[in-house]
């Protein structure tokens, strides 16, 4: 019994019953699978981070994104006096988390490529594309870049999953996708 | 010089200072589950979109009493009583330094109360996971260190206690497999409190203004290795209450007591990695350390979770076909006392915790796929199928053997006793599927509003989502009522339950093991048990199917690289 000591003092050259040694056979397969889909979707899948990032200060990424916005402002989001940017393709686009907002509201086109970067100005926050529920933690000081290709077009928006304060559950930003 | 009392259930020569520390530590273990299972069903009614109860500053503070009061307080105050009781009672020996036991209990309680204090001041919302720069006020930490504190004179205890019987030779040959998990949990707790020294006594003294600044990632991944391993020792305790409950109802022996002991060193060995898990998607991390980190090393780990997954209702399937329960696959379990609410929360837990806690927490911890999992609502669906219905059920079912066993007295209401592992097992279950249901579809975790009333810009989720939410406030509410009848059952019968009258059979022969008929047959001579086998399949082909539905997922997602 489990909670006595082993009736048999010399257990461990005990054989094992052979449902067991199956099954451990079988589970160590299923474990080995898994290890290796995680390298084979870097070489064969479409989502993966590229883990690139670099320290930065919050008011260097600050004013990269307002150079940014201020080139290739299109409009304004809805009456929030929010800019809507639609960067070229390829390029770097940057969009700030900060208490209690995502800045600015981006404009992208479907199937082209883009340079994101990503910075909180103060706390930490969390990205969270909706609908596509694609989740990424966003620190201050680090600007973390993933080059992304929206692959359907609409408006999505960007709601903030890590909590931050007692505006968190305001925090929302858009990004639109127009075909092209 | 320590006295002891002869168990008239069990046998056991039980040391009196053990068994006052295991009864302060479960009561006070319960009193905090009452307290924390009262915030968590007001965060339920909160994210009940039609009932949303509380205001967005009084949820913040409920969650993050909540989170500490149960999954902190609750569960280690409850590990404590069980190091004790696997260490003290089952190698029939004095406890080490009862003093320093005393010190571990009150240590905690003052720590646990300090931060309670400071929580419900108002200025210390930052969820248990206190992720700065957001401070909280200087007592929350100093709360929690002290706590940790406790619980490391708790391991040290357990420690000495061994070396003690040891030296003593009050067994013989090796410990017990049930001690053996609960020195897996032991040791494991010792690295993790040593994690989390290094990153909260730095963090007190920056809430004190003596340190600048904390980087956020490096606070993130020392923060984890304190609570992702917690949650290993969780398993690992609750593991061996589950060979503890198979020994004590059906005399059950380890398959193999090579296998089973393998497996719980794969958690020491492997468990200390886990922090990865939860910065999957951190800036400037590499993949490498990810993938290897995240997965234990080839998955080793979850290796052996599965292992235990079989050997555990192996043991019990051995047991009852050795009672003569052998016809086809399933008699054992038909047969199997399901109106025992320390068996039926056994059974659940088993279940519950592989199908619902197991299965989703691989597939997030999974490099890529967390990306489209990472702080929504899955995550506290997901450990709400591990801590809830697989730890606390599992300690909820020791807790029905244990204490009218100490206390010798009967349970104050059977009837509801019968019932409550349902209540609380499905009711919980069902609230953590809906949870992850409304994670699928975007729904953030820690989150007041997800209608976005006072917001500037609005996302409107689906109205499956919402209606997700509202299922699972309501099947929360059910289990904690379910919660709520276990912790009435359990104060009553302390305070008023009647003496038990010991069965005439132990008053013959009071050294006679539980459940002692069983007990005979080795490994090799073991018979098969081709039920759990047939189980462990299915539970296996449910895994492979849901893990590679997530990978069909996200590649419907935008491409990234
Ligand atoms: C009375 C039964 C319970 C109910 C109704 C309940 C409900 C909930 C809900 C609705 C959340 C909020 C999710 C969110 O908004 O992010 C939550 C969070 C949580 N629950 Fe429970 N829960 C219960 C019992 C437990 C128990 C027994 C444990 C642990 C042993 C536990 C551990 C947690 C933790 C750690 C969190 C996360 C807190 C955070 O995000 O900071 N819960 N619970
Ligand atoms: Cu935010
Ligand atoms: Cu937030």
């Amino acid at each position: 019994m489990a909670i006595f000591p082993p009736t048999k003092r010399v257990w461990w050259n005990e054989p094992v019953e052979k449902s067991e040694v199956l099954w451990i056979f079988i589970a160590l397969i299923w474990a080995l699978v898994m290890f290796f889909m995680m390298p084979y979707w870097h070489i064969n899948g479409s989502q993966n981070l590229s883990n690139e990032a670099y320290r930065i200060r919050p008011e260097v990424f600050a004013k990269r994104t307002e150079e940014m916005a201020a080139k290739y402002k299109v409009g304004e989001e809805g009456d929030t006096g929010v800019p809507v940017v639609r960067p070229p393709a390829g390029s770097d686009v940057y969009m700030l988390g900060r208490l209690w907002e995502w800045w600015p509201v981006l404009e992208l086109e479907k199937g082209q490529s883009y340079r994101l970067h990503l910075s909180s100005m103060d706390w930490m926050h969390g990205f969270s594309l909706q609908p596509e529920n694609i989740n990424l933690e966003i620190h201050p000081g680090y600007d973390m870049v993933l080059t992304v290709t929206p692959t359907s077009s609409g408006e999505f928006s960007v709601v903030c999953n890590e909590f931050c304060g007692i505006g968190h559950h305001t925090m929302v930003g858009k990004i639109h996708v127009v075909d092209k | 010089m320590a006295q002891f009392r002869t168990c008239p259930d069990t046998g056991f020569a039980i040391d009196l200072a053990a068994d006052k520390l295991i009864k302060w530590n479960a009561v006070t273990a319960v009193v905090f589950l009452l307290v924390g299972g009262l915030f968590g069903i007001l965060v339920a009614l909160t994210r009940w979109p039609a009932v949303h109860l509380l205001d967005a500053d009084l949820f913040y503070l409920a969650l993050t009493a909540h989170g500490l009061d149960v999954l902190l307080v609750w569960i280690i105050f409850f590990e404590m009583a069980l190091l004790y009781f696997t260490s003290s009672i089952l190698l029939k020996t004095r406890l080490a330094a009862p003093w320093l036991g005393w010190v571990q209990y009150t240590l905690m309680l003052v720590g646990a109360l300090i931060t309670n204090v400071a929580v419900l001041q108002g200025e210390s919302s930052v969820m248990f996971t206190s992720y700065v720069p957001m401070m909280a006020a200087p007592h929350f930490y100093l709360g929690v260190i002290l706590f940790a504190v406790g619980a490391l004179m708790g391991c040290v205890v357990f420690f000495s206690t061994l070396y003690i019987a040891k030296r003593d030779k009050t067994y013989e040959g090796s410990i017990p497999l049930v001690t053996f998990g609960a020195m897996t949990a032991a040791i494991i707790a010792v690295f993790t409190i040593l994690a989390g020294a290094v990153i909260l006594i730095p963090t007190f003294f920056w809430s004190l203004g003596f340190i600048g600044n904390i980087d956020t990632l490096m606070y993130r991944v020392i923060w984890w290795g304190l609570g992702h391993s917690s949650q290993q020792i969780n398993v690992a305790a609750q593991i061996a209450c589950w060979y503890a409950i198979a020994a004590i109802l059906f005399g059950a022996k380890p398959l193999s007591e090579k296998v089973s002991r393998t497996a719980f060193l794969f958690y020491i060995l492997f468990l200390q990695l886990a922090s990865a898990h939860h910065i999957l998607v951190d800036p400037g991390i590499s993949s490498e350390w990810k993938i290897f980190n995240t997965s234990y090393a080839l998955y080793l780990a979850v290796l052996g979770s599965m292992l235990h997954g079989l050997t555990v209702p192996g043991a019990v399937e051995a047991a009852l076909r050795k009672k003569g329960y052998n016809r086809g696959l399933f008699e054992w379990l038909r047969k199997a006392p399901w109106g025992n609410p320390v068996f039926a929360g056994f059974a659940l837990s088993v279940v519950l915790f592989g199908f619902l806690g197991g299965i989703t927490g691989v597939m997030m911890g999974t490099e890529q796929l967390n990306i489209i999992i990472h702080n929504t609502l899955y995550v506290p669906g997901h450990f709400h199928g591990t801590v809830v219905v697989g730890t606390t059920l599992a300690f909820m079912a020791m807790a029905y053997w244990l204490v009218p066993v100490l206390w010798q007295k009967e349970l104050v209401f059977p009837g509801l006793a019968k019932w409550q592992p349902y209540l609380f097992g499905l009711g919980m279950g069902l609230a953590s599927i809906f949870m992850m249901g409304a994670g699928t579809l975007g729904v953030p975790r820690r989150h007041w509003d997800i209608s976005f009333a006072d917001a500037m810009m609005v996302h409107e989720f689906p109205a499956a989502a919402y209606m997700m939410m509202g299922l699972a406030g309501i099947s929360g509410v059910i289990g904690g009522i379910g919660g709520g009848i276990f912790i009435l059952n359990m104060v009553s019968t302390i305070l008023f339950g009647k003496a038990k009258v010991p069965a005439p059979a132990a008053e013959e022969a009071p050294a006679a093991p539980i459940g002692g008929a069983a007990t005979e047959y080795g490994s090799a001579s073991t018979l098969e048990v081709p039920g759990t086998f047939v189980l462990a399949l299915v539970f296996l082909t449910a895994f492979v199917l849901y893990y590679f539905v997530n990978w069909k997922y996200l590649a419907s997602v935008w491409g990234m690289s």
